[in-house]
């Protein structure tokens, strides 16, 4: 294939399927901590950090 | 012993084949660098030999690493070596701001002139002071989020070493004038290889402490460092595609050309901001923040959102870089665009660290550390509205080529990366070699705010310097003529540079505090005898009932 058609046929994806795709994942993965149920692993791990010594010690959170 | 003498061995390798080079270097530069190589090996080879307890492999009783405790030595080191090189980088940029205001400072030599310390300045703060700090926190943060222990050992303290060698060839190769003439991309070939296996090594390192964790979940900070490290990974490759016109000597010609090749440059250009600069320091502020407040992130669904916005947005932006140039219009109009969009999940970030303080604002009265974090969101929501303004063609015609853009880049360099750097160091110190707490909170306050006024000092100056520029370029007379010269509008930025090496000058004072504080504490002084930052004041003369006035009789 020569050059500037490689270039066409590059082009036409990213303006049109590549592009979608790439709309629809990043709204799925901006999605996917609102489904049922993420409210609590969320809180969960928002927290998860705080449960720990700093000290390289054993668990006393 | 078979790791002793096969350890030794690599060294004694290396050094034959630096020393082979040395001996067949086409120039100079390449010369000077093996030298380098060699001394390293050389250094390495005797600490191998020097450092190993014979009696103990004799007795077949080496002690081995304890698993129930974090592998902190790389930390700890990549904490001094952010001080040191942080130091390097400061004082380097003082010296380079004093010299745009003073040329007689370029000494009349090649290796000091403006032209090779600007990029040791920018190289120095950015992959040294910076880079260790991503390095270092990166290993503590991963540790402590999967509760596992840093996976490799040996490639860990492989990733801290080859990168201060890394430092070392990139810094005296930009005095030797050995430079590939690509911003924050400037080291040679052999320099990037190198860089590439030390890369490597990391990513494998950090991925390994993943797979052994024993947290279920995967904290969020982890996620920007990961995509801190595979991004750099990919742009260093594809900016860095050379071919060297000796194998044994310091050049090479980039296979990129032309505007493609200048697309290539600020695509890798613009996301080393967007994933060096922004990706990996959010990391640290996902879990630093949080920690220094004792409160978990304000919610952890925007820290999510925030991720993928920035990682889906910032890769496009790099053509705003190329305003006006041979890029087509379409492309340019792309980076604009996605440029402006961006500000919506920076600002998003800044909002989640600076709400996870909600309830507790109180804090940023009664703890320096917390108040500095602040300062560097603070920082962080001023430069990411201001980038997206300055990425707008119309703005841009203004700004571009102006001092606005270093204005704009130091204040998101200080006070963003070098804020949050800084309250970092503050909060790992103490922990990581036990100490009780920093040697003074005072003298926190105090870095607190020589920073902020160099800052402030920093980018008022540059932002009158950079309209003032764009407008002296693109003023025309009646006649259709430029009305100023170039030397006339260097003149009058002369008070402007001046201003900016005012605030250079206290963001190093700041820095020279921090070093001051940070060695008090290592070294384990008293604790520094001072005014707490707050306390409950206790006025025994009102402490009493009130006795009711003796009421005279009838």
């Amino acid at each position: 294939m020569s050059a500037p058609t490689t270039y066409e046929l590059l082009r036409h994806l990213a303006d049109s399927w590549g592009l979608l795709a790439m709309t629809l994942i990043f709204l799925g993965l901006c999605a996917w901590p609102f489904r049922p149920g993420a409210r609590s692993a969320n809180e969960t791990a928002a927290r998860m950090i705080l449960h720990d010594d700093d000290f390289g010690g054993t668990d006393n959170g | 012993m078979v790791t002793l003498t096969g350890r030794a061995g690599i060294w004694l390798v290396v050094l034959f084949l630096a020393i082979l080079a040395i001996a067949a270097a086409a120039d100079t530069g390449f010369a000077v660098h093996m030298t380098i190589v060699a001394l390293a090996a050389a250094i390495g080879l005797f600490v191998t030999l020097s450092k190993t307890d014979y009696a103990a492999i004799a007795r077949g009783a080496l002690k081995g690493p304890d698993h129930s405790r974090y592998d902190d030595d790389p930390i700890r080191w990549g904490v001094i070596a952010t001080v040191f090189w942080g130091m390097a980088g400061f004082a380097a940029g003082l010296f380079i701001a004093l010299q745009l205001a003073y040329p007689v400072l370029n000494l009349g030599t090649e290796y000091t002139t403006f032209g090779r310390l600007r990029p040791l300045h920018t190289s120095a703060v950015i992959f040294a002071f910076g880079g260790n700090a991503l390095i270092a926190t990166s290993f503590y943060v991963v540790q402590r989020t999967c509760r596992a222990r840093l996976a490799f050992p040996g490639l860990a303290r492989f990733v801290f070493w080859g990168y201060q060698l890394f430092i070392v060839l990139a810094a005296t190769g930009y005095l030797l004038g050995i430079t590939q003439g690509k911003e924050y991309a400037e080291p040679e070939w052999y320099v990037d290889l190198w860089l590439t296996i030390v890369w490597v090594a990391y990513l494998a390192v950090f991925v390994g402490t993943l797979v052994k964790r024993t947290e279920p979940h995967i904290y969020v900070a982890n996620w920007f460092y990961l995509s801190f490290i595979l991004t750099v990974a990919m742009l260093h490759l594809v900016n860095n595609v050379n071919l060297p016109i000796s194998l044994v000597g310091a050049h090479s010609v980039a296979v990129w050309a032309g505007v493609q090749g200048a697309l290539i440059q600020w695509w890798y250009g613009h996301n080393a901001v967007g994933f060096f600069l922004t990706a990996g320091f959010l990391a640290m502020m996902y879990y630093f923040v949080p920690k220094q407040a004792e409160r978990p992130v304000y919610s952890y669904r925007l820290s999510i959102i925030h991720f993928w916005a920035l990682i889906f947005l910032y890769i496009w932006a790099g053509p705003h870089h190329l305003h006006y140039t041979a890029l087509p219009d379409w492309a340019q109009t792309l980076g604009m665009v996605f440029s402006v969009m961006l500000w919506m999940p920076s600002w998003g970030g800044m909002i989640n660290g600076l709400m996870t303080l909600n309830g507790a604002w109180d804090k940023i009265r009664t703890d320096p550390i917390i108040r500095m974090f602040v300062m560097s969101l603070a920082f962080y929501g001023m430069s990411t509205f201001e980038g997206p303004m300055m990425s707008v063609k119309s703005v841009n015609a203004l700004s571009h080529y102006t001092d606005w853009t270093i204005g704009h880049v130091h204040s998101g360099a200080l006070g963003w990366n070098g804020m949050v750097t800084f309250a970092t160091l503050y909060y790992l110190v103490p922990r990581l070699w036990q100490r009780e707490r920093l040697y003074s909170l005072r003298m926190v306050n105090w870095h607190f705010w020589l920073a902020t006024t160099g800052i402030v000092f920093y980018a008022a100056s540059m932002w009158v310097a950079g309209i003032t520029q764009g407008l002296m370029w693109r003023e025309y007379g009646a006649d259709g003529y430029l009305v100023n010269s170039f030397a006339e509008t260097v003149a009058a930025l002369h008070p402007m540079y001046l201003l900016r090496a005012f605030g250079g000058l206290l963001y190093l004072t700041g820095a020279v505090v921090m070093t001051v504080n940070v060695w008090k504490t290592i070294a384990g002084s008293p604790l520094r005898i001072e005014a707490p930052m707050t306390d409950t004041p206790y006025d025994a003369a009102q402490d009493r009932p009130l006795v009711p006035a003796a009421v005279p009789a009838e």
